[in-house]
Formats: C-alpha cells, sequence, structure tokens
C-alpha cells in the first residue's frame, strides 16, 4: 500500500484540545454547551451557598438570618460529638489516637513495600492496644463503658476488626468450598450462599435481638460485641467469594508442581497457592472493606452510635434543627474521603498487577 | 518387608492415608457444627421457657391490630398479622421493581455517558459515578427523607407544578382514572395481548429462518398491544372519570400518592445501584472488541442493527451476571426502609415481633423470603449462563 494518510501530528494547545474533546461535531457541541451551562450554574449555587452566603460562625440567630446561605456553625458547634460521640470529652484524644494510628496502618498495609511479615504480628498488638485504649481501665487510663463510645472511631473500628477478624474465617471457608471433602464443602457453601442471600439488616437484627436467646442463662454479651460479631460472619461470607476468585486465578499446574514435589496440602496452600492467590485479591479485599466501612452505617437501626447516628442526633438539637443539610454534607464528606481514597488505591494496584503479570 | 514392620505400617497407613484423614476431618467438622447447632437451640428452647414466650407460627393469624399507610392489597387493623407481612412483602416488591427500572435507565445513560468523547460530559458522568457510590446509601436515604420532610411546604401551600399535581411535605399527589371495571379487563387484555407478541416473535423468526425474509415483529406487536388494550377500553364505556387531588382541611383526598417514605427510598436506592449499573454497562460495551462494529458496518448494517443484533448481545454476556447481582442487592438494600418509616417487609416484620414478642419466627420468615429471592435469581441465573454461554467447537 503506497497511500497511506500519515496522521497529522497532533496539535497541542488549548483550543486544540477543545476542539477534539469537545467540539467535534453539531452534537458534541451541543451537548458540550448545555453540559458547560450546568456546571457552571451549579458550581455557581454551590459558591454563593457555600461560601459567599455562608456563616460560618457557631451562631445559630445569624445563621437564620443569613437563609440562602449555609450554616457552618453548625459543624464547628457539634463536629466533636459528631465524630466522638459521647466519650467524655478530656479522654477523647484516645479514640483520637486510636484513629490516627489505624488509618496509619492501613495506609502501611496497603503500601507494597511493606507487604512483610511483621505486619501480621504488628496487627495483632494494634487491635490489643486499640482495647487498652478504648476501654482503659489500665494504665492509668479511666475507664470508659463501650456505650459510651460512638462517632467516627466506632464506624472505623466495626469495620476494621470486621474485616480483619472475617480474613481468616474467609480464607478458611474458601478453601473449603473448594475442597476435594463432599460434608466440609457443603457446609461452606451452605454458610456462603445462606449469608450472601440476605441483607445485612437480618444479620444485624439477629445479633441484636436473636443472639441474646442462643446463650445460656446469666451470660450476656453486650450489643456492640454482639453487631461487630455479626459483622465478621457478615464479611467472611463475602471475603471467601473473593478469596475464592483467587484461589481459582492461580494456575492448575501450580497445584499440580506442588503436589509433583510431595508437599502437602497445607504446605502446597501455605508456600504455593497462598502466596499467589492473595496478591491477587487485594484490590477486591480492599472492595469489601469500602463497602463494609459503608454498610457499618446500619448498625444505627439498631441502636448504637455510629458516624450516621451521632449525626442524627445533633440536629435533634432544636437551636440547630434547620441545618440539617450542612451536617449530613459533614457527614458524606468524612464518608468519602475515606472510601473515595480507598477505591481510588484499589484502581491503582489493581492496574500495576495486571502490569506486572504481562511481563 | 520384614513381619514387625507390617502392624506398624497399618496404623501409619491410618494416618498417612488421604483417604482416612478426609473422612475423619468431615466428621470432626459435622460433628462440631451439630454440636454447636444443638447447643444453641437447647439454650434458645430453655431461654424461651424461662421466658413465657409461645414458639411456632400460630400468631400469624392473629390480629395485628396496626395500621399501615401504604398497601397494594386490602389492609386494616383487623387484619392478621400474616396479611400484615404479606402487604410488606408486596411494598418490597414494588418499590425493588421500580428501583430496578430507574437504576438500569439511569445506569445505561450513565455509562454510556460516561464512555463519551465528549470531554465534560464524561467527567459530569465520572463525578456523579464517584459520588453516589462512596457515600452509604443509608445516608442518603435519610438525607431525602429529612429534606423532603422540610424542604417541601406543607399541603396547604403545596406545589403545584403541573395541574392537579401536588408536591408537598406529605409526598406527591396526582389525578389517576377513578376505579372503573374497564381498567380490570384492560389489563386482563394487554397481558393476552403479550403472550400474542411472544407468539408473533416466534413465527416471525421462524419465518425469517425458513425464506429469509424479515417481518416487522416489533412494530406489529406494538400495535397488537395497543390497539387490543385501546378496543377494550371502548367496549368497556370508555370511562373518563378521573380521581384528582383536592386539598381538605390539613391534607388532601383522592388522587394518586407517593408518599415522602416511599420516594426517599426510591430514590436513594436507584440513585446508588445505578452508580454500579453504569460501570458494568461501561465495562459491558468496552469488552466487545471494536472489530466486531467495524465488520458489521462493512457488511452493511445500519447502526441500530449493528448494537441490536452485534455489540449488545455480546455486552450482555458479560453485563447480565454483575447486573443481576446488583438487583439483587437493590432488592436487599431496600430493607433499609425501616429507616425511614417505609412499610417494608422487614420494617412490618420489626413492628410485628416488637408486639408478639417472635422475635425468631420474624426474623426467620423475612430471611427465608430474601433467601428465596436470591435463590429464584441464581437459579434463573444458571440457566441464562448456559443459554448465552459460548457455543465452542
Amino acid at each position: 500500500m503506497s497511500n497511506i494518510a500519515i496522521k497529522p501530528p497532533s496539535q497541542s494547545g488549548i483550543v486544540n484540545w477543545m476542539k477534539e474533546n469537545l467540539f467535534s461535531n453539531k452534537l458534541n457541541t451541543v451537548i458540550s454547551i448545555i453540559c458547560i451551562y450546568l456546571v457552571v450554574k451549579f458550581l455557581a449555587g454551590v459558591v454563593d451557598w457555600g461560601i459567599l452566603n455562608a456563616v460560618f460562625a457557631a451562631d445559630a440567630s445569624a445563621c437564620k438570618a443569613a437563609s440562602d446561605g449555609a450554616c457552618w456553625g453548625v459543624i464547628s458547634e457539634k463536629y466533636r460529638f459528631i465524630i466522638f460521640g459521647t466519650y467524655p470529652a478530656d479522654e477523647q484524644w484516645r479514640p483520637l489516637l486510636a484513629m490516627v494510628w489505624f488509618v496509619g496502618l492501613i495506609i502501611c498495609s496497603l503500601l507494597r513495600s511493606f507487604w512483610k511479615l511483621w505486619l501480621l504480628p504488628l496487627w495483632i498488638a494494634s487491635l490489643i492496644g486499640l482495647g487498652i485504649l478504648m476501654w482503659g481501665g489500665v494504665l492509668g487510663l479511666s475507664y470508659v463503658e463501650n456505650t459510651q463510645w460512638g462517632g467516627l472511631p466506632l464506624t472505623l473500628m466495626l469495620a476494621v476488626v470486621g474485616t480483619v477478624a472475617a480474613f481468616p474465617l474467609g480464607i478458611l471457608l474458601a478453601l473449603g468450598r473448594r475442597s476435594e471433602l463432599p460434608l466440609i464443602r457443603v457446609w461452606c457453601v451452605a454458610f456462603i450462599e445462606l449469608v450472601r442471600g440476605v441483607p445485612l439488616i437480618s444479620v444485624l437484627f439477629m445479633a441484636s435481638v436473636m443472639f441474646p436467646l442462643f446463650l445460656p442463662e446469666g451470660v450476656t454479651i453486650d450489643k456492640l460485641l454482639r453487631a461487630q460479631i455479626g459483622i465478621i460472619l457478615f464479611t467472611s461470607a463475602y471475603l471467601a467469594e473473593v478469596f475464592r476468585g483467587g484461589l481459582q486465578a492461580v494456575p492448575k499446574g501450580q497445584y499440580e508442581a506442588a503436589a509433583a514435589m510431595g508437599l502437602t496440602y497445607w504446605q502446597t496452600m501455605r508456600v504455593v497457592v497462598m502466596p499467589q492467590a492473595l496478591r491477587i485479591v487485594i484490590p477486591p479485599t480492599v472492595n469489601s472493606f469500602i463497602s463494609m466501612f459503608k454498610d457499618t452505617s446500619l448498625v444505627l437501626i439498631i441502636g448504637l452510635f455510629d458516624l450516621l447516628a451521632t449525626a442524627k442526633v445533633a440536629i435533634t438539637d432544636p437551636v440547630w434543627r434547620a441545618f440539617y443539610i450542612e451536617v449530613y454534607i459533614f457527614v458524606a464528606a468524612i464518608y468519602f474521603v475515606f472510601c473515595y481514597s480507598m477505591a481510588s488505591y484499589a484502581n491503582n494496584l489493581e492496574t500495576e498487577l495486571r502490569k506486572g503479570e504481562q511481563h | 518387608m520384614s513381619e514387625p514392620l507390617k502392624s506398624r505400617k497399618r496404623l501409619s497407613s491410618l494416618i498417612y492415608s488421604e483417604k482416612a484423614r478426609g473422612v475423619f476431618a468431615q466428621i470432626l467438622v459435622t460433628g462440631g457444627i451439630a454440636f454447636i447447632a444443638w447447643y444453641l437451640i437447647s439454650n434458645t428452647f430453655e431461654n424461651l421457657a424461662n421466658q413465657g414466650i409461645a414458639t411456632g407460627y400460630s400468631f400469624l393469624s392473629l390480629e395485628s391490630s396496626f395500621g399501615i399507610s401504604e398497601h397494594m392489597i386490602e389492609f386494616t387493623p383487623a387484619d392478621s398479622y400474616g396479611r400484615a407481612l404479606m402487604v410488606g412483602f408486596l411494598n418490597t416488591m414494588k418499590v425493588s421493581f421500580l428501583g430496578i427500572i430507574f437504576a438500569t435507565l439511569i445506569g445505561f445513560v450513565v455509562g454510556v455517558s460516561r464512555m463519551s468523547k465528549n470531554w465534560i460530559l464524561s467527567r459530569i458522568a465520572a463525578v456523579y459515578i464517584n459520588l453516589f457510590r462512596n457515600i452509604p446509601v443509608l445516608l442518603q436515604l435519610i438525607f431525602w427523607y429529612t429534606l423532603i420532610n422540610n424542604a417541601l411546604p406543607s399541603p396547604k401551600r403545596a406545589l403545584e407544578v403541573l395541574p392537579d399535581v401536588f408536591f408537598s411535605n406529605r409526598g406527591v399527589l396526582f389525578p389517576v382514572p377513578a376505579e372503573h371495571p374497564a381498567y380490570f379487563w384492560m389489563g386482563v387484555v394487554f397481558v393476552i395481548a403479550l403472550v400474542g407478541v411472544w407468539l408473533l416473535r416466534r413465527w416471525a423468526l421462524a419465518h425469517r429462518d425458513r425464506t429469509g425474509q424479515t417481518f416487522p415483529y416489533v412494530w406489529a406487536g406494538l400495535a397488537l398491544v395497543v390497539v387490543s388494550v385501546f378496543i377494550t377500553y371502548l367496549v368497556c364505556g370508555a370511562p373518563t372519570e378521573m380521581s384528582t387531588p383536592v386539598l381538605k382541611g390539613f391534607n388532601f383526598k383522592g388522587g394518586a400518592k407517593l408518599s415522602p417514605e416511599f420516594l426517599s427510598l426510591l430514590i436513594g436506592l436507584t440513585l446508588y445501584t445505578s452508580t454500579y449499573i453504569a460501570d458494568i454497562v461501561r465495562s459491558g460495551l468496552l469488552s466487545v472488541p471494536k472489530g466486531q462494529e467495524e465488520a458489521s458496518t462493512d457488511l452493511g448494517l445500519k447502526p441500530s442493527q449493528t448494537l441490536m443484533h452485534v455489540v449488545l448481545p455480546q455486552a450482555s454476556r458479560v453485563m447480565i451476571p454483575p447486573l443481576t447481582s446488583q438487583y439483587l442487592n437493590l432488592t436487599k438494600n431496600s430493607s433499609l426502609a425501616v429507616a425511614v418509616g417505609y412499610p417494608d417487609l422487614v420494617s412490618l416484620s420489626n413492628t410485628t415481633m416488637n408486639q408478639t414478642g417472635q422475635a425468631i419466627e420474624a426474623i426467620s420468615i423475612f430471611m427465608a423470603v430474601y433467601l428465596g429471592i436470591s435463590l429464584v435469581i441464581s437459579l434463573f441465573m444458571n440457566w441464562y449462563n448456559k443459554k448465552m454461554a459460548l457455543v465452542e467447537r
């Protein structure tokens, strides 16, 4: 072929970029103009309401006077309650420290250079540390009953402990589901499908209403712990399916080679299969954690004070009742920052891992 | 092998034999589960006996003595708990069904927009997806509910958006045709016409395979449905009476109503689920190789034919399984109705167990219903996957 059309070198510059991406034909031009109009109008409204006409001081009467602007004063007035719930004010550094520590730990655990074996004992130690910090009663810390826990620390704790504790359980269930022993397979499939078939709220209802009936007389476990157990069991079924995907992605030759070398089942899993499968499942595990983080908001239905519940309580205050939009935006923003950053990370990691496979 | 080693070998072969260990492990696990189950159940019976709570499902036939604000079948406080749960189930189905339709529509539009070459349209779609996906759906529901209750005026100052359509903090009211037997018969004829369309399609496809001639069954079917339903309407006396909402005292009478509870649940579930559907649509369309579209255009197919006969059938193979699981998620998430007070299955079960104390029975009923729905859907999925699986040589 002699008459190959050579693509002209793409021109740079903002005008050309706009021509290519916004105004390439008539339809596109119309769409772009409508979109730009709507975006500008929306952003102008948001800036007007949220910044220009907004009241930032914690002064309810000033807020009521400025009827066409946001009242961020409600946040400066209520943020401590929304974030920490009814945890004693003087001791709020403890949940704060616990949160900072765990966010740091999660970030470290997600960075590939930190994927070492010492992460495991560090996690266990951190969970024990979390208990000491939150409950207190030792090391000169005053004792705080867990009915006083609330807000963001509670939300984070339910999600983090839920996922971490569900991790080993999920691995066992996934292995069980792929086991060659029929009875073990049946039990694992039954558990996984039962849990995945019902909404989380039914598991939480079970934890709050039915669970006390299961225990022998005189033994009681408090509501928070029951909800936490429910969340762990619920998450483990979802993680089991994630891990099953990872196990299936390990080529059959790997199992066969391990068997040929005379490794036992558990050796094969520990040294050959798991290290490969776990790498694959990290992005979907993060996604599962994100769902759990969002879903912990359901505990408000059984009467625990998570981040959403404290926000709801904050706006029952008659003085600040009118400014519910600001409070919900504040809480939504907290959820958004956590979920969006983790989701972006999981996406990047997935792309990176896929690239690594192609080499 | 020497003689004394033989007996030792028999024992060790039992330990080292994979089969024996397998049997042993299974017995151990099953026994463990049976023991735990027995322990929990015996505790439960003991506790129930101590608290004087009767077991069994006989409470379902007792009089409920509570009212339900929204019911698709007749319900009064004199009706039984069983009927109340039925009302709840129908309400769950109603909100899930509408939610699935709207979420799919919005999801397709957003998913296609996300793939658009138009930069700003694609960015708007991306912002929409990230925003509504990363905020808990419960927070969204509660937000919409609070907004409808506080931002909309009272019925007395309701906004009349269209003639006889009112927006107020009691919900949206709009006129509907007044009750008349004609509508029942129109429904019956509609269903019969749908069966007719299905038969017509079968015949048209067989005809095409036999002779190569196409028959416009879509248009013919549409005409069949519209004409037959319209004729029924005329035959039954062509009722024109409407039921319009009218303000009486502090509230509206007449017309049909979408309650704030229903609306907030529907809006929240729809927006949240549509972000996931948008991503599914996008990855489905991306999964069809570009060559397929090009080849079909080169064969002279029109763009609509390319989409209908080449791209969508292949994309749907990728899209349908995750779509179904999103539909299932939406149905399960509709149980959050309890937070805004929409009388769905879970919410009415909750009322029932608070009144009767029959927690185990009430929870077991709604868990069984959700499990049943999941089971039906996964059976459908298996059937569909088999039907759609690539036939490989």
